[in-house]
């Protein structure tokens, strides 16, 4: 090794996702020295994260850490990223591989000064993909306020229409570019890494639990956006038939969790997530009633322990051990009754709650959307990294299910092990 | 470097239809310094302007156009100095004409009038200007004997995965292991738990082959029977001097004077002198830290992965499950010890244990925590050690009795094979009591699935114990630093070297020095392993950084540092005191011994500093003091009624993005307030808010992030330090007869945009109701 301001191997590292892990695995590289290339299917990095109101347990705000991290990437001329991009091949082997990434038109270029004019000018709304399709959003819009890079995007759906003209009329800036075209650029690595993540278990598969049949059972997922400022109700939490404030929310544990006829594992979060949102709704309304179905609540480590022990002193959370087997609606109030069995007394509980919330698992990405690359995965999609072989390997939860502070460590190994395969060649 | 100025005025994004920007020009014009506008700075004709004028001369620009959070890479000219004026996100979007209406031409005649906006922005790009002319660009600061060494504490499973990790990636690997082989625990359980399908099973320990791995290694070199005594230095060059452990030598690191000793008779705190004395005095025989050892050896980063111990079940809490009276009441880890032996049998008799029950849980019925530092790992081991009862007999039962079954992820696979064994038995349950029963014993347990009471025959009872951090016991890195030998005890951790940011798990306080494994949270091996590859590349990142003279997180990449004038220096400490990463050791008189690579340029130490002889190429007192200075301050003499000049001091990092957001959503706040971006609310100097109210200005916040338990800040202790110093300032107003009233300090969110303009207004408010700063116009 030479005594010079270089990092000790040359090559690149490609990173496939940004979301929180994959902004960890490439910022730490980058940060070693190494040059990256950060590949993201969105249009704006962040992921899932960038999804969430509130982190549990310290009850912060995602974007502060994304802040952080965009500024590093900001600072660090090493990292180049590409959103809205796929992977579309890859060849080669550990060490030497070259990858094709498909760039889809973003109809927006550089010239974007995020102004907001587009917007303006817009007429036509499309569903608004960040906000999990509860609202609808201008055809030219910012994903959220927070989103980086800071650039509009002119959703494909209007290309072709007057709103597309109307918008590149209203740009004084040049920067809307209605011929863009998708591209393919071929990019040579050493390594790669796939941080591609996780979706929510589609709770439309779960029969008996009434999601999409009536209106008021939501997911975890939409909660975050109900509760956040930038969601589709400004942060007010309320229930989607009447837009009242609830005066109870049931929260179902094991939404397709720990069920060999959905996900057999556990989902690690789900426990802590809702013991979160225990606090978003109690925060906005000192009244209502909480009651959480579980079957084992699940906070390792001290400071989720903690957590839940706060949680627990709150009077109106009533936190029951028993499995949610069936659920029905009241057609005339549209209120929700809830039916598990104590696990404990034998009971059948009936609980009548004015909503209800599916604590959905995680599915890694790559069970619904095969990944083009010769990546081992067990049964339920998750990767398993082959670090013998090298090359190639996955971070965050895309090979397992984790919380954010699991997902980061494990994501900052990753990155090692990506400069492994550039030492070792 | 001579400079050459240029101010730069974007007219795009809405400032040129906001703003009277020839009138904005003469701003510059006045100075004499040449000022450009463009209707489009960020295009390509605007960049081509900027880097025409960078061709032929200029070096210190001014670009007065949107927030520096945007076009980051657009205005980064190499070897210039640029400061980003925010007129559109914090000038023309947060102070629409709907609301701030322009003067008409009429208006304009009556010099009594005055627009609110204008001024604002004329005031921001004076701020600029005087900016560029006080810093200096950065030069890095370089060690001078970098070693590219790693020191690894710890030589179980975590440390020898780290070593293994460090040397595969090319860097040199010392693992030093306080006992007489590598293993750790690891080396001491009879099998582990499956981590892939199939879960059926358990597996054979994995550390036998971690051992073979490092011996292959030839970059790895391993001291058993060692210990640190101390480390001493900064990141890149850290000396250490390491011992067999027990020994007593001179390099044995000095503990620092608790707090009581360092009071008089009278309870009045010690002069620093007196201090040293009673600091030698408690040390004695021990070398002051500052002494360096000849003999030391150097290394660049640290890796502390020195575990866990079983916890040591004591008092009455479990004097119903009979620990302590009753022989075959043993906790998981004499478990282990028996499985490992052999097959399992009671430690009263040696007779063959064929009926064992598990115990998770220890509060009776009035709790459902698991044993103290349990985790999930202690509910996962009882369903391994269930395993090996039945392994051992074909007769054997395990009983486990838990409130909460603790496996997470894909051990739920593992705890649902278990559930098809006919020999184990897991129910929720409270264990209420322990009794002797004839040669074996009996187990009472309410509330359980299989019934409201349950009594079951125990020949074993294994209570789940948890896994202690080392770093509860000892500090064990010992470090030489003046703030004392282990990390800092912020007391949230209880015990764990963990990290308090979820987005930055490794973030310690201790730069250079990274935790994995048990000793940050109890985990199980698989972790542990995957902990100590995260950990290595923060170790070999950090010296990496350290060999480009940067900094690393969060401030990563920044090349300043803090540069003392010490003639000025009182010995005051306060810096040296203040600094979240114990990068001051003060010497003997109390005067600061700057380690710079241990620095993450937060500027706490400036902003505590009294005397003012604390600052950073780009960032110090006479910058933001001049941008302080260089607000206008409109008295009546100007105006018959004069508008209110506020100071805000904010925090780039959470704060002012919301700023940004405040203008992106067009919410408007009052235009009399000043703000200026600092590094952390823990480098405010209060110098700058007695500089603000002494030339005049009404009033002075700061906005922060939140601290508390769950706090915020990325420099740990800045916007609580901050909020220290202000209830201090209150004697400071006092003398000048201002109220207290006057100054406040605001915690928000980086997500409380929709909050802060009300924050501000009502702020200026208050300051309203008070009437003006009497200082005004003098």
């Amino acid at each position: 090794m030479t005594n010079d301001k270089a990092a000790p191997a040359s090559g690149s590292i490609m990173v496939v996702g940004g979301g929180i892990a994959g902004l960890t695995t490439a910022i730490e590289a980058a940060e070693v020295g190494y040059e990256v290339f950060l590949v993201e299917k969105n249009p704006y990095l962040g992921g899932r994260v960038a999804q969430l109101n509130q982190y549990f347990p310290k009850l912060c705000p995602p974007t502060c850490g994304l802040e952080i991290n965009f500024r590093r990437i900001k600072d660090n001329p090493r990292i180049k990223v590409f959103t809205l991009a796929e992977v579309e091949k890859v060849s080669g082997k550990p060490g030497n591989y070259s990858v094709s990434v498909k760039i889809n038109p973003r109809y927006v270029n550089e010239n974007c000064t995020c102004c907001g004019a587009c917007a303006d000018a817009c007429q036509t709304e499309v569903s608004d993909d960040y906000n999990l399709g509860m609202c609808k959003t201008k055809g030219a819009y910012l994903p959220f306020e927070m989103a980086f890079p800071a650039k509009f995007v002119i959703s494909p759906q209007i290309i072709g229409t007057d709103d597309a003209n109307r918008v590149k009329e209203s740009c004084k800036y040049d920067a809307v570019d209605l011929e863009m075209q998708a591209k393919t650029v071929d990019l040579p690595v050493g390594a790669i890494v796939w941080a591609t993540g996780w979706e929510p278990y589609d709770a439309h598969r779960i029969d008996n639990l009434g999601f999409g049949q009536y209106d008021n059972i939501i997911t975890n997922m939409m909660l975050e956006r109900l509760a956040s400022k930038s969601g589709p109700t400004q942060g007010k939490i309320v229930r989607p038939s009447d837009d009242k404030a609830p005066e109870s929310v049931a929260f179902v544990q094991c939404a397709g969790s720990r069920d060999e006829n959905h996900l057999p594992y556990c989902s690690y979060i789900c426990c802590m997530a809702s013991l979160k949102h225990a606090t978003y709704i109690r925060e906005q309304y000192p009244d209502t009633k909480v009651y959480i179905f579980y079957i084992d609540i699940r906070s390792p480590g001290d400071r989720y322990e903690k957590f839940y022990n706060k949680i627990k002193e709150d009077k109106n959370v009533f936190l029951i051990k028993g499995k949610v087997a069936e659920v029905s609606e009241d057609p005339a109030t549209k209120n929700i009754t809830v039916v598990a069995e104590n696990a404990v007394t034998g009971e059948k509980i009936h609980q009548t709650v004015e909503m209800a919330v599916l604590a959905t698992g995680m599915q890694p990405t790559a069970a619904n959307a095969k990944l083009p690359a010769d990546l081992k995965t067990n049964d339920d999609g998750f990767f398993i990294n082959d670090f013998e072989k090298g090359g190639m390997f996955a971070s965050g939860c895309a090979t397992k299910p984790a919380d954010v502070i699991s997902s980061n460590q494990n994501a900052t190994g990753m990155a090692l092990k990506a400069i492994q395969t550039l030492v070792k060649r | 470097m001579d400079k050459k100025y240029g101010v730069y005025i974007c007219e795009g994004c809405g400032i040129g239809e906001s703003l009277d920007v020839k009138a904005l020009c003469g701003v510059p014009e006045e100075e004499g310094v040449p000022v450009k506008t463009h209707p489009f700075l960020c295009g390509k004709d605007g960049v081509e302007l900027l880097k025409k004028d960078i061709a032929d001369g200029t070096n210190s620009l001014v670009i007065a156009a949107c927030s520096r959070r945007v076009n980051f890479d657009i205005f980064r000219f190499d070897g210039c100095i640029v400061d980003r004026v925010n007129l559109r996100e914090g000038v023309v979007w947060s102070h629409p004409r709907s609301e701030f209406p322009a003067l008409t031409e009429e208006e304009k005649e009556d010099e009594d009038n005055f627009d609110r906006v204008q001024m604002m922005a004329e005031d921001y790009i004076k701020m600029g200007m005087i900016r560029v002319e006080k810093i200096k660009l950065p030069e890095p600061y370089v060690v001078e004997n970098l070693s590219r060494k790693i020191l690894v504490l710890g030589g179980g499973i975590t440390g020898m995965s780290a070593a293994i990790d460090a040397a595969k990636t090319g860097y040199d690997v010392t693992i030093v292991e306080k006992t007489a082989a590598l293993g750790g625990y690891a080396a001491k359980v009879r099998k582990q738990i499956p981590v892939s399908a199939p879960y059926d099973a358990l597996i054979p320990p994995v550390v036998a082959a971690k051992i073979a791995e490092v011996e292959s290694l030839p970059n790895i070199t391993v001291k058993t029977e060692t210990e640190v005594a101390r480390i001493a230095g900064q990141p890149g060059e850290f000396t250490v001097t390491l011992k067999k452990p027990g020994e007593k030598i001179p390099f044995d690191v000095p503990f620092p004077l608790p707090p009581e000793m360092k009071l008089d008779e009278n309870g009045k705190e010690l002069d620093a002198e007196k201090q040293h004395e009673a600091y030698l005095a408690y040390n004695e025989g021990k070398n002051d830290i500052l002494q360096l050892d000849p003999n030391g050896e150097l290394f660049g980063a640290v890796i502390l992965a020195a575990g866990w111990r079983p916890d040591k079940l004591k008092g009455d809490q479990y004097a119903h499950l009979g620990y302590g009276e009753l022989p075959d009441v043993i906790t998981n880890h004499q478990f282990e010890e028996i499985a490992k032996a052999g097959k399992i049998v009671r430690p009263s008799d040696g007779k063959a244990a064929k009926s064992v029950v598990f115990v998770q849980s220890p509060g009776k019925g009035e709790s459902d925590s698991d044993f103290a530092y349990a985790g999930a790992v202690t509910s996962m081991v009882s369903l391994k050690q269930a395993k090996y009862v039945r392994e051992d007999y074909d007769d054997g039962k395990a009983f486990i009795f838990y409130q909460h079954m603790r496996t997470p992820g894909f051990s739920e696979l593992f705890y649902k094979g278990l559930q098809q064994d006919p020999g184990i038995f897991m129910t929720k349950g409270a264990v209420m009591s322990v009794a002797k029963n004839g040669d074996g014993m009996i187990v009472d347990a309410e509330n359980t699935l299989l019934g409201e009471k349950l009594q079951v025959k125990a020949d074993l009872v294994v209570l789940g114990a948890g896994m202690v951090p080392v770093t509860n016991d000892d500090p064990v890195i010992n470090l030489a630093y003046r703030q004392g030998p282990g990390f800092r005890d912020i007391g949230l951790f209880n015990g764990y070297v963990d990290s308090n940011f979820i987005c930055f798990p490794y973030e310690t306080q201790r730069t250079g020095i990274y935790a994995a494994g048990a000793i940050r949270r109890s985990m199980t091996m698989e972790e542990a392993i995957e902990d100590a590859s995260g950990a290595a590349l923060k170790a070999i990142q950090c010296l990496e950084s350290v060999n480009r003279g940067v900094s690393v997180h969060p401030r990563s990449g920044d090349m300043t540092f803090p540069d003392f004038f010490f003639q000025r220096c009182t010995q005051c400490k306060r810096c040296t005191e203040e600094c979240p990463f114990g990068a001051l050791d003060d010497d003997e008189k109390g005067t600061p011994k700057p380690n710079p690579t241990r620095c993450r340029r937060c500027g706490t130490c400036m902003g505590a500093c009294p005397e003012r002889i604390i600052g950073f190429a780009d960032y110090n007192i006479d910058s933001v003091g001049s941008m302080v200075k260089a607000v206008g301050v409109p008295s009546e003499d100007d105006y018959s009624e004069p508008p209110y000049r506020i100071l805000g001091l904010v925090c780039e990092n959470d704060a002012y993005p919301a700023l940004d957001m405040v203008g992106l959503n067009r919410l408007s706040y009052s235009a009399d307030v000043r703000l200026i971006p600092i590094r952390c609310l823990g480098s405010m100097n209060v110098i700058w808010i007695k500089d603000a109210l002494s030339q005049g200005m009404d009033g002075v916040f700061l906005l922060g992030c939140k601290h508390g338990d769950d706090y915020q800040c990325h420099f740990v202790k800045g916007s609580e330090l901050a909020e220290i110093r202000m209830k201090k300032i209150g004697d400071a107003l006092a003398s000048l007869a201002l109220e207290n009233e006057r100054v406040a300090q605001f915690e928000v969110a980086i997500d409380d945009y929709d909050k802060i303009p009300q924050i501000i207004n009502d702020f200026v408010e208050s300051i309203e109701a008070l009437g003006p700063n009497p200082f005004k116009g003098f």
